[in-house]
């Protein structure tokens, strides 16, 4: 499960819009908020193009167990740094919160590795979600696979696998 | 708790990738998940796997009274739940419709296929015949329920046996495990459901859908057959338009893959009968291997414990020692005391916050007042006595104070800022609120 926490970069999906809000779900307990406005470039003109069921990046501005976690697509200097709206094509997956730490330390091995299959965008949020997006559906679901595996097999057993698959 | 909801991202990459035949998890258009199936100590218990959708299934049986309008036939009890560590969007004691469904289903396919011969089961016509009671419980949803619990069912049923009983005249004899063996069911034959799950208004045609294919599609034609190619139970559901060579293609891709299971099921159950009659292990313990996440794991470092009780004994002589506190406490009431003076009022000007801060104020002690309710009856006799003549607290430079009733306290409201309701008893638990103490 869950916890948010200020200052994380997470996945959500859109549940609701309810006027100048939008309510997205992030898999923790409550769901959190996201003005409108919390855009890059965003005013009351220049409304963002949000539907339901799309996938946002965004970051929490407020987290803590006593409030409804806020979130926004903004940083502290109001520009994006590749939050925002994600594209609609690729495929989202979850996987445990270990495994997001992981790939998220410096020179992880895993992206490396994978980066010299072939070239893919990948989006990494802390609520155990990832987003990925390859050429063709084949080699998206090859991704999807070995990451979800990854939590399972160790470095040998991994660079076995990439072996195989670039060896094909 | 609500289940996730599907983003669009999700939908559309699903829907894409079958079109191009191609299915999250590499299978192919026709082919099912891996099967395990594994039985526990007691005959009658087993779980069955299908991927990662995961059914308990347990089967009792018991000596009633029969129905009046069927007095030589045994009675057959379904029940199939599902639990909250399914899924996140199952909650117990909530009769879902995806629940009811679940559940009808079961029971066409194992009851009205007669699958059972419910006339053996009579002991005593009109008086006594054995109710067979199977329990299902879906304890992880990966998608395809009904598969996974008609297997488990019938496995069950397979697998399980009942106390022999012997009727002489009018006496009837129950034994018991250990004097006579216990008798199977007689079971004619094994219904299999086999689902297909239809998308893009029946274009593509998925067998055995996951739970992220289930989200997406269409619609759903669930075939119960045997391995005789006798249809038991068709349902379809979803409100798609069939073709009839449609369904008729279902049902021979059924056989192939109900013969199949079918074998699994033998194969399983001989193997268990094997293991038991060679007194070897048996039961879930055995058959449910640990699986153990090793990725993550470090190599112990190494730790220099050379030294360390000196090492710990110069830590302690260096450090301070832990300054005296003088615990007097100080008595208001019976009942009630207070240790220490608080810390000393720091706030300036307490005339124009005092009547904001007098709503917050009210507030508090109301919940505080809650609080003190619940906790019982222990200081209510003293709480009557303090609060029988009103207490004013001198040297606070707010307006007159007046303790009234409890009771009152419930339901005055939050506008009275004049005055002020407290009790010293409930001001000794709120200890952080100092400025309302007497002025140390």
């Amino acid at each position: 499960q869950y916890v948010p926490v200020k200052g994380d970069h997470v996945i959500g999906i859109v549940t609701a819009k309810a006027g100048d809000v939008f309510k997205l779900d992030v898999g923790g307990s409550e769901q959190a908020s996201l003005s409108y406005l919390a855009f890059e470039g965003a005013t009351k003109k220049n409304r963002p193009n949000v539907q339901v069921g799309d996938l946002i990046y965004g970051q929490f501005l407020v987290a803590n167990k006593d409030m409804e976690p806020e979130m926004v697509c903004i940083d502290s200097s109001g520009r994006s740094s590749g939050m925002g709206i994600i594209g609609q094509d690729g495929f989202l997956f979850k996987v445990s919160l270990g495994l997001i730490r992981k790939l998220l330390a410096p020179k992880c091995e895993i992206i490396q590795e994978l980066s010299q299959l072939y070239p893919f965008e990948l989006v990494l949020g802390m609520n155990g979600r990832i987003w990925v997006k390859a050429k063709t559906v084949q080699q998206t679901l090859i991704i999807v696979n070995i990451l979800e595996a990854c939590e399972y097999m160790t470095a040998e057993q991994r660079k076995q696998a990439l072996a195989k698959l670039s060896g094909n | 708790m609500k289940a996730t909801p599907l983003s669009n991202c999700e939908r559309r990459f699903l829907l894409r990738a079958i079109e191009e035949r191609k299915r999250l998890d590499g299978r192919q258009c026709y082919d099912y998940r891996n099967i395990r199936v594994s039985f526990g100590t007691d005959y009658g218990c087993c779980v069955v796997e299908l991927g990662k959708t995961r059914v308990l299934a347990q089967v009792s049986c018991e000596l009633v009274p029969p129905k009046p309008n069927r007095p030589t036939e045994g009675i057959l009890f379904f029940n199939l739940e599902l639990s909250p560590m399914a899924a996140p969007g199952f909650e117990p004691g909530r009769q879902t419709e995806l629940l009811v469904k679940l559940n009808r289903l079961i029971e066409r396919c194992l009851r009205n296929s007669k699958c059972i011969d419910t006339e053996s089961l009579c002991v005593v016509a009109g008086e006594k015949v054995w109710q067979i009671r199977l329990d299902l419980h879906l304890l992880n949803h990966d998608g395809n329920i009904i598969d996974a619990a008609s297997i488990a069912g019938i496995v069950a049923l397979c697998h399980f046996r009942r106390p022999d009983v012997s009727v002489q005249g009018e006496e009837v004899t129950v034994y018991t495990p250990e004097e006579r063996d216990p008798v199977p069911l007689s079971i004619h034959h094994m219904p299999i459901c086999v689902s297909f799950a239809f998308f893009q208004q029946g274009t593509y045609l998925l067998v055995d859908p996951s739970e992220r294919e289930e989200r997406v599609m269409d619609g759903v034609l669930i075939i119960a057959m045997n391995k005789h190619h006798e249809i038991c139970t068709i349902q379809s559901s979803g409100g798609i338009m069939l073709v009839k060579d449609q369904v008729l293609r279902c049902s021979k891709i059924t056989a192939v893959k109900v013969a199949e299971i079918t074998e699994l099921i033998q194969k399983a159950l001989e193997n268990d009968q094997k293991v038991r009659k060679e007194g070897g292990k048996f039961g879930f313990a055995e058959s449910i291997p640990d699986q153990k996440i090793t990725a993550f794991k470090m190599e112990g470092a190494a730790v220099d414990t050379n030294n360390v009780e000196e090492q710990a004994e110069e830590i302690i002589t260096k450090a301070d020692p832990p300054s005296e506190v003088f615990a007097k406490p100080i008595l208001h009431t019976p009942g009630t005391a207070q240790i220490g003076e608080g810390i000393e009022n720091s706030w300036e000007d307490l005339e124009e916050s005092e009547k904001e801060d007098a709503a917050e104020e009210e507030g508090e002690s109301e919940a505080t007042a809650f609080e003190c309710q619940k906790m019982e009856t222990e200081d209510a006799s003293t709480m009557r006595e303090t609060n029988s003549e009103p207490i004013v607290l001198s040297d606070s430079e707010e307006e007159e104070v007046v303790i009234l009733e409890p009771q009152e306290l419930l339901k005055k409201t939050r506008s009275q800022t004049n005055s002020k309701q407290e009790n010293t008893t409930k001001k000794a638990f709120n200890k952080r609120r100092k400025k309302k103490r007497p002025a140390p």
